[in-house]
């Protein structure tokens, strides 16, 4: 069962409501109908827009479809590809599925997380990375591989993982 | 313009591009080919093309599934077969250009194989390579030979024509049709396509949903990320086949997020089948309508599960419902509902394209047909693969796969993916079909095939897929909630070196109950990997418990590493490598490994250079070793 895990080292969610959220959120509703079928597809673009689900988006949601906010809450926490809290400038995701695994992916992900100061699914206090680790990416056959900001490398070592990282940051 | 119009320019521009008298160079850029470099490689081809002064047309193309050689291109010049390059790097692009597309070399030493009529000395044709003669390629037959973003090139090669075939026969003729090929679901229960179509067919309504999931979250699988990158006309074909038959006039596409470049390849062919009169109201002046929406997952592996899936679609959080009612009768917002895999789909194209009888000729008395494969581990040749029903694993594994990576020794093969099982030694020659798999205690599953070696501990992989299943257990069910978690728990245990007598019988007890006490496939088959490997690799299980100790020399907290006195040379490589500064020894000293600071990475074995070999791993027992760094060569 999913459960919303805190980040490391992330900043405190800003309280009281954010102008810049809010003008940004009636852009993304208009849209939308405000079916509740279209309820993933607007958190999607939430995450999209801001790295991740904040409160007061997930709320603008509910009012917008007539749902409860536990409903929208509920959704945020059930799917792996929403975070509840702010994530970092560059995502580096492991594959850990089984084609990776075997091949080596437990060896990467414990080298990146030495070399980033952080565990699986943490950020650095910096921002600057959040690392996490996917189910599958469906490159099995290119085995270990490593996601740096959508940019996929097959056939990974630790090494190449660590050079990767510094490679595809964003300036 | 009518659609006979259409496939007559389409087939003209395929001629033309075939006779073309301008090269051509067939390049994967699916993610596949990207992941592995393509983008250097079109690169380098740019340059290397205007040094040498030569003009090429360069085809973007999906996956031809030979993932080992990638990235890799086909170079297509008029008058000979082609010539397929495999593992190139922008060195071998520019003296390839220069020796055989500027030049008259092929260069054999550099070349796969050809196809194409024709022969070029020293080059084998490709399709009779060991990875590709047994293929039977059906679902893939389009990928690597066509632009996905191009209908055109799909309509030339019979695209469309088997749902031109189904709109001359009534609904009920369609059905048979497929019942008669003996198609079997795709998706991993196998279940007879022909007849779940009777049952959405026959229920009554006039609104019926069509849905095909591209929800493919086994991980080890990507079958169906290929073949929509690859040819997503060949499932969508298949879908408006679907639709016609059960009567459906709205049709969606769930598939996972992860699958960026998939969604895009659909998002193009969605359009271009509107712009062909393919997809909408009126189709082809028919009267039948039908509308395509994409639906993506938001990364919950039990949306593939298909009341889970529809749930999803519907906006609430993937939890899959007791059925029956069964989608047929009762499933997107209460309606019938037919779903079906991607590969199904794509089966169904050609079905109504070829023949159910031409289809049935494939395969075992009851499993029609072929199925792809993801070809992945520990095997020299991993990549796609699509082979008949009733192949025997060996084959697959030593013919196609060129067996065991670095001559190691062949341990399992892992089919089915979180839901099957790892499969020994002794089932190598058995017959790849439905029944034959769930007898040795696996599955067929999605299509995921991985191959496993002497140094994966067994152990640890049913660890590993209890971890999958574990967290992406929606929690509906109690037993599959708690039960996951406590065989997790135990299965931790042992592999920290703190089994206990009874563990195994325990884990098999609550295996049982979480199969039984589940709603859904995930719950219901969640203990099958621990399940099968007890029940094949007990031994390792055993060595485990009772002895503390890794036969494979995997677990971290059972292994210890340690160097051969007599075979270190005092380098002092793996002194200098070590990120826990664990190994004392100055130069020409022999090195020793501190145990207590030892972190049990594995950089000192991956270093110490192979010609002296030095570093060695143990388990259960304790290592006999210098405390201290002695002088090499001298006496310990």
């Amino acid at each position: 069962m999913k459960v919303a895990q805190a980040t490391e080292g992330a900043p405190a969610v800003t309280k009281g409501p954010d102008k810049a959220i809010d003008s940004q959120m009636t852009e993304i509703l208009a849209h939308f109908k405000g079916e509740k079928g279209e309820l993933i597809p607007m958190l999607q673009q939430v995450q999209q827009r801001f790295g991740y689900l904040p409160e007061q988006a997930m709320k603008r949601i509910a009012d917008f479809v007539h749902v409860p906010p536990s409903t929208v809450f509920g959704i945020g926490t059930f799917y792996a590809q929403f975070k509840l809290v702010p994530t970092g400038r560059n995502i580096v995701k492991v594959c850990r599925g089984t084609g990776c695994y075997v091949r080596g992916a437990p060896r990467i992900i414990s080298e990146l997380e030495n070399k980033l100061g952080i565990k699986d699914g943490g950020t650095t206090p910096d921002m600057e990375y959040t690392l996490e680790t996917v189910a599958c990416f469906g490159s099995c056959a290119l085995a270990p591989v490593v996601v740096v900001n959508d940019k996929v490398h097959g056939r990974m070592t630790p090494d190449a993982a660590k050079k990767a990282i510094g490679t595809d940051k964003k300036s | 313009m009518s659609f006979e119009e259409i496939k007559k320019q389409a087939i003209s521009q395929w001629e033309a591009m075939q006779d073309s008298p301008r090269l051509r160079i067939l390049i994967g850029t699916a993610t596949c080919g990207m992941a592995s470099g393509a983008e250097d490689i079109l690169e380098a081809l740019d340059k290397e093309l205007a040094k040498n002064n030569v003009t090429a047309d360069i085809v973007q193309v999906g996956c031809i599934g030979l993932c080992f050689a990638e990235p890799l291109f086909e170079v297509v010049k008029p008058g000979k077969p082609s010539v397929f390059y495999g593992n190139l790097t922008p060195a071998l692009v520019a003296e390839i250009v220069r020796d055989w597309l500027a030049g008259d070399n092929p260069r054999p030493d550099l070349a796969m194989g050809t196809r194409g009529e024709g022969t070029l000395e020293g080059i084998p044709r490709l399709f009779d390579l060991p990875v590709l003669k047994p293929q039977v390629r059906i679902v893939l037959r389009n990928c690597g030979n066509i632009d996905p973003a191009n209908i055109y090139h799909y309509i030339a090669n019979n695209g469309y024509e088997g749902f031109i075939k189904a709109l001359k026969m009534k609904p009920q003729e369609v059905i048979d049709e497929v019942k008669k090929s003996g198609l079997r679901g795709r998706g991993g229960a196998g279940f007879p396509t022909g007849m779940k179509w009777q049952f959405c067919h026959d229920s009554p309504g006039t609104v019926k949903y069509i849905i095909c999931n591209a929800d493919e979250g086994d991980p080890g699988a990507f079958m169906d990320r290929a073949v929509m990158e690859g040819d997503p006309h060949a499932v969508l074909e298949g879908m408006l086949i679907g639709a016609y038959a059960i009567g459906a006039s709205e049709g969606y596409v769930y598939i996972r997020a992860e699958y960026p470049l998939a969604i895009k390849r659909l998002i193009v062919a969605l359009k271009q089948m509107e712009e062909c009169g393919l997809l909408g109201d009126n189709i082809l002046g028919s009267g039948f309508n039908f509308h395509i929406k994409i639906k993506e997952g938001a990364g919950a592996f039990v949306c593939g599960e298909e009341t889970a899936l529809m749930a999803s679609i519907e906006g609430s959080r993937g939890m899959p419902r007791s059925r029956p009612p069964f989608p047929a009768q009762s499933g997107l917002w209460g309606k019938p509902t037919n779903i079906n895999n991607v590969e199904t789909w794509a089966n169904v194209s050609a079905i109504l394209q070829k023949g159910a009888s031409w289809f049935a000729s494939y395969g075992t008395e009851k499993s029609k047909g072929t199925k792809t494969f993801s070809l992945v581990g520990k095997i020299v040749r991993t990549g796609l693969i699509e082979v008949p029903m009733g192949i025997s694993l060996r084959e697959i594994i030593d013919g196609i796969g060129g067996g065991i990576l670095g001559g190691k020794k062949y341990k399992a093969v892992q089919t089915g993916g979180p839901s099957g099982g790892c499969l020994p030694l002794s089932f190598l020659d058995s017959p790849v079909d439905f029944e034959s798999l769930a007898a040795a205690g696996s599955i067929m599953g999605s299509g995921g095939m991985v191959v496993m070696d002497e140094n994966n501990c067994m152990v640890d992989v049913a660890r590993y897929f209890l971890t999958f299943t574990q967290s992406e257990s929606c929690g509906k069910c109690v037993l599959c909630r708690y039960g996951t978690k406590q065989m997790l728990d135990i299965l931790q245990d042992i592999v920290n070196g703190k089994g206990r007598a009874g563990d195994i019988e325990l884990l098999q007890e609550i295996g049982d109950a979480v199969k039984n006490g589940s709603l859904c496939a995930l719950g219901g088959t969640a203990p099958n990997p621990a399940l099968t490997t007890i029940r094949y690799f007990r031994d390792e299980y055993e060595a485990h418990i009772k002895e503390k100790r890794c036969p494979a020399l995997s677990c971290r907290a059972l292994i210890s590493f340690y160097i051969i006195s007599d075979k270190c040379q005092g380098c002092g490589i793996c002194a200098r490598a070590c990120p826990s500064e664990a190994i004392k020894g100055g130069k020409r000293m022999v090195h020793v490994i501190d145990q207590a600071k030892c972190v049990k990475c594995g950089t000192c074995l991956d270093v110490c250079p192979a010609k002296f070999s030095a570093v060695a791993i143990s388990s259960g027992v304790p290592v006999k070793t210098l405390a201290e760094p002695v002088p090499v060569g001298g006496k310990a």
